[in-house]
């Protein structure tokens, strides 16, 4: 199976989204070469905007250019874009409702070596909050290039949460806001996860068929708006839930699904980033560090379920 | 230490962060290389009450490394010093290591303040500047910011703030290497003379080259009351190693065995020569 970082794909989408629609612009952050939005930049230096290492002041730039029907991507990494600017994207984007589309890479713990200061494991929270921010996360090229699209046909903020990891590139299927896609159907207990979480959830439930526990896996790209029927529908068929997401156990994808299921009382498990940071190292020794790849999921799963 | 002496020492601060980078797989060697003279004159000669043995003595003068991804260099002399193992230095971006990919005070001996996200250094720098006042310490406080970082706008509010406080024991070194990830700053975002910026928002401005250890010590030992230093150190990006030197690809990339090999020859070349 072929591999491929969301920030690569992001780059690549962004260009194609440029070749159709001439009113698509990209703000960077002196990091193109990290997020490749430099693939972008390459082929429309013109529709490029360099903007210096000044998220706040790129964040309320991108507002402004986009009451002129501009389409602005602005993209950084995810710990700078929605924390360093978070007051711009508040109350500038999301309260001005401006058309500003915000592209982010390396979420996660699985930015690696650069460590803590770099991995943004609050990202959803910060945004989920925030009224009227559609968010989306892409777990392969197809989904980032669909999300990419996606975005530019929605009026008002999105964001969209990319990876520097590369990930498995899955068949495409269809992508539309709010909505979310069945990996896996199983009926002992359902995984809601979304990003590079997918693959290693697959990892997880092929190690827990193996002794016995069949998992649903649902990936809920859409985290706002979410799919609350097909969770509720899932949680309800299997009985027992399990969040799994490469963010803060507090305010992102878990915290989503909980609300969509507080009426409903089944039982539910968060597996995520616990109340830390994350910090150095290579992506596959945080992932199983902070019980994030398919191996530590599992056993999560399996010892709550036993419980 | 004598200027021949902090040389030489320089050159092995050097050697031992290419190598420490080299092994890490990633890390920031071309802003790590420019910062080293400023760093060896002030570990080796001008920070006062620094001590290994208690790292969080209140009376030390403080050290805030805003442009945190050079830290190999900072790496390498806390070590050098004793603050944690020589050995360690091997561990730097590890998981589970004491030395993380940016500074980090809560895990490193020595770190005086966290860095990684630009442009807030100095603002952490004001707050120690006037606590020691406020303290009635006589703590010199030293920030070294890049020049891509000034792009940022919260280094110019805390600025405003070093002035208006009149924090004539804090001492700003700005690193006006030129080069930042994406070019030159003039390419990415043009900064004019940070001289005449910082004149103009009432700092004591001194410009120096900042790879010049009589220039150096002397903008140092110059006295300023009633207001904040500036240092506008010019220096070379990748300073020191023939390759790197004013190459941006070297901001953020690791070198090969072979690379790293020459460099440590260029400058065991170099110490011979002093
Ligand atoms: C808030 C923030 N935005 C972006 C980055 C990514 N980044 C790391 S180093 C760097 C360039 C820094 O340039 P400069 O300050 O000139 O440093 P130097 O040339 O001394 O290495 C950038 C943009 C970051 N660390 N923090
Ligand atoms: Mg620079």
């Amino acid at each position: 199976m072929s591999m491929t970082a969301t920030r690569v794909a992001l780059g690549d989408a962004l260009k194609a989204l440029g070749e159709v629609n001439e009113k698509v612009v990209v703000f960077d952050a002196d990091v193109a070469s990290a997020t490749y939005t430099q693939t972008f930049a390459k082929a429309f230096p013109d529709r490029f905007y360099q903007m210096g290492i000044a998220e706040a002041n790129m964040t309320g730039v991108a507002a402004g250019i986009s009451e002129f029907g501009f389409i602005p991507f602005v993209s950084t990494f995810a710990v700078f874009g929605t924390g360093r600017a978070y007051d711009q994207v508040r109350n500038t984007v999301a309260y001005g409702h401006y058309n500003v589309k915000l592209a982010m890479t390396h979420a996660g713990i699985t930015g690696g070596p650069d460590g803590g200061s770099h991995q943004s494991i609050e990202d959803l929270a910060l945004m989920r909050v925030l009224p009227g921010m559609r968010i989306l996360c892409p777990c392969d090229s197809a989904e980032t290039h669909q999300a990419i699209k996606l975005a530019a046909e929605l009026e008002g903020p999105v964001y969209i949460r990319c990876s520097r990891m590369p990930t498995p590139d899955y068949e495409e299927h269809p992508f539309v806001l709010g909505g979310s896609h069945v990996v896996r159907e199983g009926k002992d207990v359902v995984l809601f996860t979304n990003g590079t979480m997918v693959s290693q959830s697959i990892a997880a439930a092929k190690i827990l068929a193996e002794k016995g526990i069949d998992c649903a896996i649902v990936n809920l790209y859409s985290v706002k708006p979410l799919d609350e029927e097909t969770v509720r529908s899932y949680a309800q068929k299997c009985g027992k839930v399990v969040s799994v997401e490469e963010h803060s156990i507090y305010g992102g994808l878990g915290d989503s699904v909980s609300m969509a299921l507080s009426e409903c009382c089944i039982p539910m498990k968060r597996i995520g980033v616990q109340d830390k940071f994350g910090g150095s190292g290579k992506p596959e020794e945080l992932l199983a560090a902070y019980g994030l790849d398919g191996k530590g999921i599992a056993e999560q799963v399996e010892t709550w379920l036993k419980k | 230490m004598e200027i021949r002496e902090l040389k030489k020492k320089s050159c092995e601060i050097r050697k031992s962060a290419l190598k420490m980078i080299r092994h890490a797989g990633s890390g920031h060697p071309g802003g790590s290389m420019s910062v080293v003279d400023m760093l060896t004159v002030l570990y080796y000669r001008q920070l006062k009450n620094i001590d290994p043995a208690d790292p969080h003595r209140i009376d030390r003068d403080r050290m805030v490394l805003s442009k945190g991804h050079a830290n190999p260099a900072l790496y390498a002399i806390l070590a050098d010093k004793g603050y944690f193992p020589v050995e360690e230095l091997s561990t730097l971006r590890q998981i589970g290591s004491r030395l993380q990919g940016h500074p980090d005070r809560s895990k490193t001996p020595g770190v005086d303040a966290c860095g990684g996200s630009l442009g807030q250094g100095p603002s952490v720098a004001v707050g120690l500047a006037l606590g020691a006042k406020a303290a009635g310490y006589d703590s010199q406080v030293y920030v070294i910011v890049g020049d891509g970082e000034l792009e940022e706008g919260q280094p110019w509010e805390a600025a405003m703030s070093a002035v208006q406080f009149k924090l004539d024991n804090l001492t700003w070194i700005i690193d006006n290497n030129g080069l930042q990830i994406m070019g030159s700053n003039d390419e990415v975002m043009g900064s004019g003379s940070f001289e005449d910026k910082f004149r103009a928002f009432g700092f004591e401005v001194i410009s120096i080259d900042g790879n010049d250890y009589e220039q150096l010590i002397a903008a140092f030992d110059k006295k300023v009351s009633g207001k904040p230093k500036c240092i506008v150190a010019h220096t070379i990006k990748g300073k020191g190693v023939s390759f790197m030197e004013n190459e941006v690809k070297w901001h953020g990339a690791a070198l090969t065995d072979e690379l790293l090999d020459q460099a440590l020859k260029e400058l065991d070349e170099q110490e011979a020569a002093l």
